[in-house]
């Protein structure tokens, strides 16, 4: 399985890249976040109040993925 | 519903006017307009960046706005979003609310502020005196909310 994964703002920051591609066998948004919590500066993918989303639109860990999935991770929101 | 997400700056007046321009069925505007402060949690600030999730974000606050459409009955919903370098005193964020009568405006437009400040994906780097630092999330911003639920 092919996974696309985006990083923003201190995430982005802490982990030094904006975007990865991972290759494995996901069924979760939460074993993409895993196996990426191991990467240098990753320490920030454990946090309590991590934010995440799936083809662009926010869901909890535990969303299913399917190929080809976009996924990204990020702090609390701000705007406003 | 119209959504932007725009660099640019925009004039609040502008946006007022223009929420019950063609409209004569309209008797009640709410307008929400966010400003940057030059001052943040005990420090000065000289401005900032917004960094926003390219895609998400527009369909975010699309989403934002259909909900609020089908809990009131509006006539026209706007959320205007800037992104990008921000001075202190400059407009980031406009949400109009436009109805028949005021109540639905006025709450209408108190949801997509609060449901915009926790589900759509912008983040605020401040620059103060001691560097650059990202703005975290308040727990305040998430009661208001929960208040929505039904």
């Amino acid at each position: 399985m092919n996974i696309t994964v985006k990083f923003f703002a201190r995430y982005r920051e802490a982990l030094g890249v904006d975007s990865l591609k991972v290759q494995g066998d996901f069924a979760t948004v939460d074993d993409v976040r895993a196996l990426l919590a191991q990467r240098d500066g990753a320490q920030v993918l454990k946090e309590q109040n991590l934010m995440c989303a799936r083809n662009e639109e926010l869901c909890q860990l535990d969303e299913p993925l399917e190929e080809g999935d976009e996924v990204a991770f990020f702090p609390t929101v701000t705007g406003g | 519903m119209a959504i932007r997400v725009q660099v640019e700056p925009f004039d609040p007046g502008v946006e007022v006017n223009a929420m019950h321009a063609a409209n004569v069925g309209v008797g009640a505007v709410v307008s929400f307009v966010g400003y940057v402060r030059d001052f943040n949690d005990g420090l000065d600030v000289s401005g900032m960046f917004l960094e926003h999730y390219p895609g998400m974000t527009e369909k975010a606050l699309g989403k934002i706005a259909t909900e609020a459409e089908q809990r009131w009955p509006l006539l026209k919903l706007e959320v205007l979003h800037r992104i990008g370098a921000l001075e202190p005193g400059e407009p980031i964020v406009f949400v109009g609310a436009a109805s028949a009568h005021r109540q639905a405006a006025f709450d209408a437009c108190a949801f997509v502020m609060d449901y915009l400040k926790t589900r759509a994906p912008f983040w605020k780097k401040e620059n103060t005196v001691d560097g650059p630092r990202w703005v975290e999330g308040r727990d305040s911003d998430h009661a208001a909310a929960d208040r929505w639920k039904q």
